[in-house]
């Protein structure tokens, strides 16, 4: 089995001390090195913020893509090459704000890749203002009065949209979170692995503290993947008790499965001359 | 007595529903298979039932350009385009129509000119029916002979049934039969062809078929007129051609998705019109950054905004110019022909991948949608040029951005092993590490945009040489890019002709030749300012409202071109305003410069409102 060190960057990480991304690159390390699938196996896309740095973090192959757009690269990576594991990673601006429609239709789609959301419940980078999972009537830069809107919620709209694979960790909460990355890399299909991560710097609401007298584990009580009817009910669970671990899990026949062109392999390993083009030219007769 | 002509049009009128598409392009297409040379234009709406469609078709015995100035035979499937087009209907030529639907009147008739009414419920028994005995009388009428055209019914109709295919010939044969019994033959009519079978197909077919031969495997698009016939024939052949098409949710995803397709290694394309393209182009400058090879189709319309969808327009070049934020390598080049949108689409695939910057390849609707035969495609020795990849670790730590002489740095696919790199959007330096926020560094930062942009010193000699085409003596050279080049051609063409046949006192009294470019980022200024400063005038013939290309030029020369005609209108020009319009520049050499545009003729009044003429053909008299 691989070691986790083998997993490192060039780099390290330049994430405030305490930001919750640090858990979910340890967590993501882990569960790649459990799986021991080799790091030039791996692809990495991100889009921006502070947890879309994370590729330059991480011993993989990555792509640190436009703001919002890292579902559509590892969308487009994958179908290029099926081979390779493909993990989008990004925060909740990126992933719920300028890139929800992507993530919307991408559910739908069943690629069989892994999503993975450092939900902070603010933008970080560019230094606090609120973002699509701000809760209602938080005080941000750009809502000095509090929010109005009240915010999304990743796993049920995930359920909505198709997703097969549905789950939300919690960066306290390490080995958890990395077995749930395992599932979701193991998982075929699309998979959603949305993360409590805290933002120490700018979010004074929704903090470690704030979590911990929260959270609890969906395993913990018998929650059944299975049941979508429980997964929803469970997803709208908020306030008092937030439920974390494993929501929803079914198998679906993945894109790549249906996908025509892919039925010889992997397309990056089809030949650029094609044959038959002279009977491709017929129709022009 | 009939006349015999080098080439005639049939205009084929009515509204959207009426299956003027099939039976123009099954017309164009069986002439095509009987060795006459064919331009089809389709002059639509953005309607799905109802608006005016008309489909302007020109049979050569010799190649034709354009859908040329006119027509010889209407065949009107409503009142309306006999309002539109019958006056233009020379003595010897005819208008066909349907009399069950409607009367032509007497005094809409010109002289010399037959209106042949079809009774086709009496004839044939079924009015889903009158397009095909409407084409049989005219076959009869043109003298031609319909074997083709037969063939084509046939093909078409093969999979709904022996039974199905009959009822279609007799419908043909009794047209032909009614025009025989109850017309002249056709006053006008063209020589024998060479009987050679031509191929014809569309631009978008070309260029898609193009993106084939150069070993495209990834295709996305969202739908946009005028590019989506890209994305039909791309889903149509996928199965045949082992393409992978992907329809995204909107454009912002399609070039993200091409771009990580590429990035893993497989040649990708995607195709859309100019607000698609703006969608787009932050992405644009993504793959620039992150020196992933791409190439995006823009089949500009009519703009601004969603302007006039179904129209034509050359108006996006200074969007291409300036798509995406920052400075940074791109290519983009602009086929003018169908032989150039298949050989330069492959072209753009090895310039994408022997630099690693995006290709932008421009088109536009007149270009990309109408249907024209073509000749000499070379699909047997097809220049693939992968650009420097690297197969294997060679013990040295890799660098992705390395920095080189060309600019260009050898580039390791995902999935190989001791070559892990990430490729950012943010400025990176040569190991790939983001410079950007905390590691920021001037000097980097500096050297990094020096060895992209190098690339431009690089790309510009791959580029083809500008040059001028016809007599390098003219007196006007006319200037023009993309579909508009046909035109030209066809004008100076025409011209050199006219100034030939009229020695002396020469009715235009010059010589005319032509500079199109067909490569126009990076643009090569000091050989076009060479060959421009040896014009004598000079007229850019653009189907925009600021002279975009000639802009361009002034920036990239410092030449000022001295005349303009622009068309905004939404149609193509016809070679009679470009002739019309450099006969009196010829004729006057006027000292100042000057700006002139064109309208075409579409027979409504300049003031025509759909409110005070709320749906009915009836009222559209003027």
């Amino acid at each position: 089995m691989a070691q986790v060190k083998e997993y490192q960057g060039l780099v390290k990480p330049d994430w405030c001390p305490g930001c919750g991304d640090f858990g979910v690159l340890n967590a993501l390390q882990r569960a790649l090195a459990d799986l021991d699938i080799a790091p030039h196996n791996v692809l990495v896309v991100s889009g921006i913020g502070c947890s879309s740095n994370l590729p330059g973090f991480i011993r993989a192959y990555g792509f640190h893509g436009l703001h919002g757009r890292s579902l559509p690269v590892a969308a487009g990576a994958k179908l290029a090459n099926h081979e390779l594991t493909v993990i989008a990673a990004g925060g909740d601006g990126d992933g719920y704000g300028i890139g929800a429609g992507h993530f919307i239709h991408t559910c739908r789609r069943n690629f069989n890749m892994t999503y993975i959301v450092m939900d902070n419940q603010i933008y970080g980078l560019t230094t606090g203002q609120a973002s699509p999972t701000t809760e209602k009537d938080i005080r941000t830069k750009s809502t000095p009065e509090g929010t109005i809107e009240i915010p999304l919620n990743p796993v049920a709209l995930a359920l909505t949209c198709g997703a097969t694979y549905v789950a939300r960790g919690f960066s306290g909460e390490n080995l958890q979170l990395a077995n749930l990355m395992k599932g979701a890399i193991e998982h075929k299909g699309f998979a959603l692995v949305d993360v409590f991560s805290p933002c120490v710097t700018y979010n004074k609401h929704n903090t470690y503290p704030w979590f911990k007298e929260r959270i609890y584990k969906l395993e913990d009580e018998k929650h059944d993947p299975a049941n979508f009817q429980a997964a929803m009910e469970r997803a709208f669970e908020w306030g008092n008790r937030i439920p974390i671990g494993l929501f929803f899990k079914v198998e679906r026949p993945t894109y790549e499965d249906e996908e025509p062109a892919l039925r010889s392999g992997p397309l990056v390993r089809q030949p650029l001359r094609r044959t038959n083009l002279a009977a491709v030219m017929e129709e022009f007769l | 007595m009939s006349q015999t002509r080098a080439e005639l049009s049939v205009w084929v009128g009515g509204a959207a529903g009426d299956g003027i598409a099939a039976s123009g392009e099954s017309f164009a297409k069986a002439c095509a298979r009987s060795g006459y040379h064919v331009f089809a234009y389709n002059s639509y709406q953005s309607a799905i039932r109802g608006g005016h469609v008309c489909m302007h078709i020109r049979v050569g015995r010799q190649k034709v350009w354009t859908h040329g100035d006119g027509l010889q035979y209407l065949v009107a499937l409503n009142a309306d385009s006999v309002e539109r087009y019958a006056a233009r209907v020379p003595p010897g030529g005819a208008i066909l129509y349907n009399r069950d639907k409607f009367d032509v009147k007497p005094e809409r008739i010109p002289q010399g000119v037959q209106a042949i009414g079809l009774p086709v419920m009496e004839l044939v028994g079924n009015q889903l029916m009158q397009n095909i005995a409407l084409m049989g009388a005219l076959y009869e009428l043109l003298g031609l002979d319909a074997g083709a055209f037969k063939g084509l019914i046939r093909e078409r109709f093969a999979k709904k049934g022996e039974g199905i295919v009959a009822t279609n010939l007799s419908a043909f044969d009794k047209g032909a039969a009614f025009a025989r019994a109850h017309a002249q033959p056709g006053g006008i009519r063209i020589g024998a062809s060479d009987g050679k079978h031509r191929l014809v197909a569309s631009g978008n077919a070309l260029i898609a078929f193009g993106a084939v031969a150069a070993g495209c495997r990834f295709y996305a698009a969202y739908p946009m007129t005028p590019a989506s016939s890209i994305l039909h024939w791309m889903a149509k052949n996928a199965v045949k051609t082992g393409t992978l098409v992907k329809q995204a949710e909107d454009e912002i995803a399609v070039l993200n998705m091409a771009i990580g397709a590429s990035h893993a290694g497989v040649r990708a394309m995607c195709a859309t019109s100019g607000g698609g393209f703006a969608l787009m182009s932050e992405a644009v400058g993504e793959a620039a950054m992150t020196e992933t090879p791409v190439v995006v189709v823009e089949v500009q319309r009519a703009g601004p905004s969603t302007g006039v969808p179904t129209k034509t327009e050359q108006a996006d070049l200074f969007q291409l110019l300036g798509a995406s934020q920052g400075d940074f390598p791109k290519i983009i080049l602009a086929p003018r022909t169908f032989n150039e949108c298949y050989s330069m689409t492959i072209q753009a695939f090895n310039l994408a991948d022997k630099y690693q910057c995006p290709v932008l390849l421009s088109s536009d609707l007149y270009l990309s949608e109408r249907n024209e035969t073509f000749e000499g495609l070379d699909i047997t020795n097809i220049p693939i040029e992968r650009g420097e990849i690297v197969t294997e670790a060679n013990g040295e730590p890799y660098r992705r951005f390395l920095d080189t002489k060309t600019g260009v740095s050898p580039r390791a696919l995902p999935g190989t092993p001791g070559t892990v790199y990430v490729a950012a959007t943010d400025e990176h330096d040569p190991d790939g590490v983001v410079i950007s926020d905390v590691f920021t560094n001037p000097s980097m930062r500096a050297k990094m945009m020096e060895k992209r942009m190098r690339k431009l010193d690089h790309i510009l000699k791959e580029l083809p040489e500008p040059e001028l085409e016809g007599p390098k003596d003219a007196d006007l050279t006319l200037i023009g890019w993309g579909s508009t080049y046909a035109v030209l051609v066809e004008a100076m063409q025409a011209l050199n002709q006219e100034g030939l046949s009229a020695k002396g006192g020469s009715a235009s009294g010059g010589k005319v030749n032509v500079f199109a470019p067909r490569a126009l980022w990076p643009f090569k200024g000091e050989a076009t300012r060479r060959l421009l400063e040896r014009c004598t005038m000079t007229l850019a013939v653009e189907a925009n409202y600021i002279g975009q290309l000639a802009k361009l030029i002034r920036m990239e020369t410092g030449l000022a071109i001295q005349h303009h005609l622009h068309k905004y209108d939404g149609e193509p020009f016809e070679p009679a305003q470009v002739i019309a319009h450099a006969r009196k520049l010829l004729k006057t050499k006027p000292k100042e410069s000057t700006v002139a545009s064109v309208v075409s003729d579409e027979g409504l009044p300049p003031d025509f409102s759909p409110i005070a003429a709320p749906g009915s053909e009836a009222v559209r008299v003027h």
